[in-house]
């Protein structure tokens, strides 16, 4: 397969496929699962650029996440009691009046694996996460938005990529300081720095624009008034009926009006939207085709995002494992070969074209 | 190609008009060069090109400028951006993508130019910047050359008639210069595009240049013309061209070249002379000393096994390409990394360990940005804080000042002052405490010929006086004109430590003009030869 990128909403929709997948259950051994499949498919199919090492990022948080679920069960104690128990910690005493809350006590195995098992799950939406923004980065996604919308998107991008900068500053500010004899360490150096770090990022913001500016970002086809005013009206009625349509929804008595209402609304804005991209000259550098790899990817990771969801409704227990009493959880045989079905992108995605070694610094 | 019609821009809270009475035609297909003091208006003037001047920035212009038929005033810059190219001193400032082939092709996409045309012009424009190699690397892996060629071939993918660029090669070493004035000479050859650029530079780019577009900053007006006679009256002009000027040649000499055929007679009457000696004047007592050091910054060590010893009232210049480590041993000394391997000391102390309050009385360091020291509203202020921080006595900073730049308002904002004056302020702040050792990264940077030979003569005192002085610095005619010693890095080595004479004629790279004209003598300044002369 000749190297290429692959479509970022195909490795997107890919990865949402297997979070939904792992947002309903709680076995472990299908978690574990997911989460081995998406780290599989990340380390075959990742390229060198600098955002694809975030996985390692999003992986760390993932841990983060269930080391600190835990200890807070060690500490808070957990609402699943059990016949057990593993270690008792001496508890603080507190006043009546905080009842349904205590620190320290007697610790369950059931309680602390009822929280591993939930903690899990989180960890491995944030491991599909982080394998999305590994495989495609989040930028290119943001170019797909229709042309009406491209101006927003390029504001998120200019945002996202002057955190790193942003960081830059403060250290660069923080060794000045060091240089005229002040002290760079502590709460009061950080301060010290805000006022000139705003400064410098502004300064940039504005070259930036200048930048921009001379190479006709935000130039305008002339569109004619009455196309200028449909698709303004279209703009306010659908937002307008978009939020009645809500109000209903979530009202008390759930009017009979109201989803057909937002259904109407939400129509009228992506009229809006595409009557709106006629104003923008704007055309598309090589646009990344969607072909046979992109439907293999994007339909193997919903394939067996479904299957977990339909396999999940009909048999319940298996997908949520009880802990009170303690059992080994069984793995659920078909949705473990639906979830390997998310394999299929290590060998079905074309690998990512090869990047030259880095420059000197 | 482009008309200035009786131009000027006034911009508000100014006392003076920034630009005044520019009436001239630059013709097509020309590498017009725009030469001039700072705060001369050349920014403003290349603002008025791309139109930015006044529809960015605010300002009134008057009179009108015209390009290709449009006028400015009438036309928005993003109207311009299928005519005028604009590239900045800092190309990272100016990037929108992620990786060379988006950026090269961002400019196109903005502008509604059809899919196949650009993938055709994408690829055109990789081959003739030497881009190819690069086309999928992220902007942020390119080195300083690499960058700028980026940048210019961002905004050449549109095919502009006109191409602006402002100072496009003062933030790189000679090697990434030249790189960069190939290609831009490779535009007006072949493509026939016309290039207004600004550099203080001037030894780099004078050659290059078909016209001289002079912007002289004391009233007079501005003046474009044939390139020797109008740095005749320049008061600006590279070293080469003093060198001629001092030897009668006419018309003056502009390259190396030129100056080396006439160069004879001048090689003959000088043979005789002794070269001034250039040796510090104090004995050579030690302040600070570095023994295999060893400094990493991320997975590489910036800094490899680095043994160097600075000497009381010596002035060594720091040279390399971008990126060889000069910058890391400077932070190094002046406390600001933590070495991986070996020792610094520096007076006694060891930096990174040192109470900032106890370093700032033997280390100064001035950052290649100085608005980095400076944060207080008004000079005044400024020099009242450097007082409390280095401990000295109320006033000291302030008289120091006095002496170094003389003139400079009290109530001033530190960020309104010229560069020059900017950096003059740093150096007041950072010398205040006092220091052995005075360091400095890339003072001449955006500095002209005045400022610089400001900059040498306070050096050269504070040298006398007994301080040691490091500069890091890719201006080889400000080392030869100044320093003692030179030291040339690599990939974090040392790879040349002599006096400055002989390292700098060693290598053709960092030779100032000079050396090259009169080779195989050793003279390196045009006042060592006035000086030679005069005996």
């Amino acid at each position: 397969m000749t190297p290429r990128t692959l479509h970022p909403a195909a490795w997107w929709l890919w990865a949402l496929g297997l979070a939904t997948a792992a947002s309903r259950t709680t076995n472990p051994f299908l978690l574990a699962l997911i989460a081995t499949t998406a780290g599989f498919v990340v380390a075959a199919r990742r390229s060198s650029a600098p955002w694809s090492r975030s996985y390692g990022a999003f992986l760390r948080l993932g841990l983060a996440v269930l080391a600190l679920r835990l200890l807070f069960t060690l500490l808070l104690g957990s609402p699943v009691g059990g016949s057990h128990t593993l270690l008792t910690l001496p508890q603080l005493p507190l006043p009546h009046w905080f009842q349904g809350v205590r620190i320290g006590g007697p610790l369950s195995p059931e309680g602390l694996l009822f929280t591993f098992y939930d903690a899990l799950r989180l960890a491995t939406l944030l491991i599909c996460l982080g394998a999305a923004n590994a495989l495609a980065s989040p930028t290119r996604l943001l170019k797909l938005l229709p042309g009406a919308l491209h101006e927003v998107a390029v504001a998120v991008v200019v945002a996202v990529s002057f955190a790193p900068n942003l960081v830059a500053d403060v250290r660069r500010l923080r060794a000045a300081r060091r240089l005229r004899g002040r002290p760079d360490r502590g709460l009061r150096s950080v301060l010290g720095v805000g006022l000139p770090v705003l400064e410098s990022a502004l300064e940039r913001s504005l070259a930036l624009a200048a930048a921009m500016e001379t190479r006709g970002f935000g130039r305008t086809a002339p569109v004619s008034p009455r196309l200028a005013l449909a698709t303004r009206s279209l703009t306010m009625g659908g937002l307008l009926a978009c939020c009645a349509g809500l109000f209903g929804l979530l009202g008390a008595d759930r009017a009979g009006w109201a989803a057909p209402l937002l259904a109407a609304g939400a129509a009228a804005v992506a009229g809006a939207l595409a009557l709106g991209g006629r104003r923008t000259v704007r055309t598309r550098y090589r646009p990344d085709p969607w072909a046979a790899p992109e439907w293999l990817v994007a339909g193997s990771g919903l394939a067996a995002g479904a299957a977990v969801v339909l396999l999940s409704g009909r048999y319940p227990d298996a997908f949520t494992p009880g802990v009170v009493p303690l059992v080994l959880p069984a793995l659920p045989l078909y949705a473990a070969l639906a979830v390997l079905l998310a394999l299929l992108p290590a060998v079905a995605a074309p690998p990512p074209p090869p990047l030259r070694k880095t420059a000197r610094p | 190609m482009i008309t200035f019609e009786q131009v000027s821009v006034q911009y508000p809270d100014a006392a003076a008009p920034a630009l005044a009475g520019v009436d001239l035609t630059i013709p097509e297909g020309e590498l017009c060069l725009l030469v001039g003091p700072s705060g001369a208006g050349k920014s403003t003037l290349l603002g008025t090109v791309s139109g930015l001047v006044p529809h960015f920035t605010g300002g009134t212009l008057h009179g009108r400028v015209t390009v290709a038929g449009r006028d400015t005033r009438r036309h928005r810059p993003r109207d311009l951006a299928d005519l005028v190219g604009t590239v900045g001193q800092d190309p990272g400032a100016q990037f929108v993508t992620d990786t060379v082939e988006e950026e090269l092709a961002y400019g196109m996409e903005s502008l509604g130019l059809a899919p196949a045309v650009m993938r055709r012009r994408v690829e055109e424009t990789l081959d003739l910047l030497g881009l190819a190699e690069l086309r999928n690397r992220p902007l942020a892996a390119l080195s300083g050359g690499q960058r700028q060629r980026v940048a210019i071939g961002s905004v050449l993918t549109v095919h502009p008639r006109v191409l602006v660029l402002d100072e496009p090669t003062s933030a790189l070493d000679p090697g990434a210069a030249e790189e960069v004035l190939a290609v831009v000479q490779r535009l007006v050859h072949d493509l026939g595009t016309t290039v207004l650029l600004a550099e203080h530079r001037l030894e780099r780019v004078v050659q290059y240049a078909d016209r001289i577009l002079l912007l002289p900053g004391d009233g007079r007006p501005a003046q474009l013309g044939d390139p020797a006679e109008v740095l005749a009256q320049s008061p600006v002009r590279p070293p080469v061209v003093a060198l001629g000027e001092l030897a009668g040649w006419s018309p003056l000499p502009l390259s190396v070249r030129d100056a080396r055929r006439r160069a004879a007679p001048l090689r003959e009457r000088l043979a005789g002379a002794a070269v001034p000696p250039v040796a510090p004047a104090t004995p050579a007592v030690p302040v600070a000393r570095a023994t295999r050091l060893t400094v990493r910054r991320g997975p590489i060590p910036a800094v490899r096994a680095l043994t160097l010893t600075l000497h009381a009232g010596e002035i060594t210049a720091l040279m390399g390409r971008n990126g060889a480590g000069k910058s890391t041993l400077l932070g190094t000394l002046a406390g600001l990394h933590a070495p991986t391997a070996g020792t610094a000391v520096v007076a006694g102390l060891t930096p990174h360990r040192a109470r900032p309050r106890d370093l700032v009385r033997q280390v100064a360091l001035v950052p290649q940005d100085p608005r980095d020291l400076l944060a207080a509203e008004t000079v005044a202020a400024e020099c009242a804080a450097a007082d409390q921080d280095a401990g000295a006595r109320p006033g000291s900073c302030r008289a120091l000042l006095a002496r170094l730049a003389p003139g400079l308002a009290d109530q001033a904002h530190p960020r309104d002052l010229s560069e020059g004056g900017r950096l003059t302020l740093a150096l007041a702040v950072v010398l205040t405490g006092g220091p052995a050792l005075l360091l400095l990264d890339e003072p001449t940077r955006g500095l002209d010929y005045a400022a610089k030979a400001r900059l040498v003569a306070i050096l050269t005192e504070l040298a006398a006086a007994g301080t040691a002085i490091l500069l890091a610095t890719h201006d080889v005619e400000l080392a030869a004109e100044l320093t003692h010693r030179a030291l040339v890095m690599a990939d974090g080595e040392l790879v040349a430590d002599g006096p400055c004479a002989e390292v700098v004629t060693a290598s053709p790279v960092y030779a100032p003009q000079v050396a090259k004209v009169l080779a195989p003598q050793p003279w390196l300044t045009v006042r060592q030869v006035a000086e030679g002369l005069a005996r």
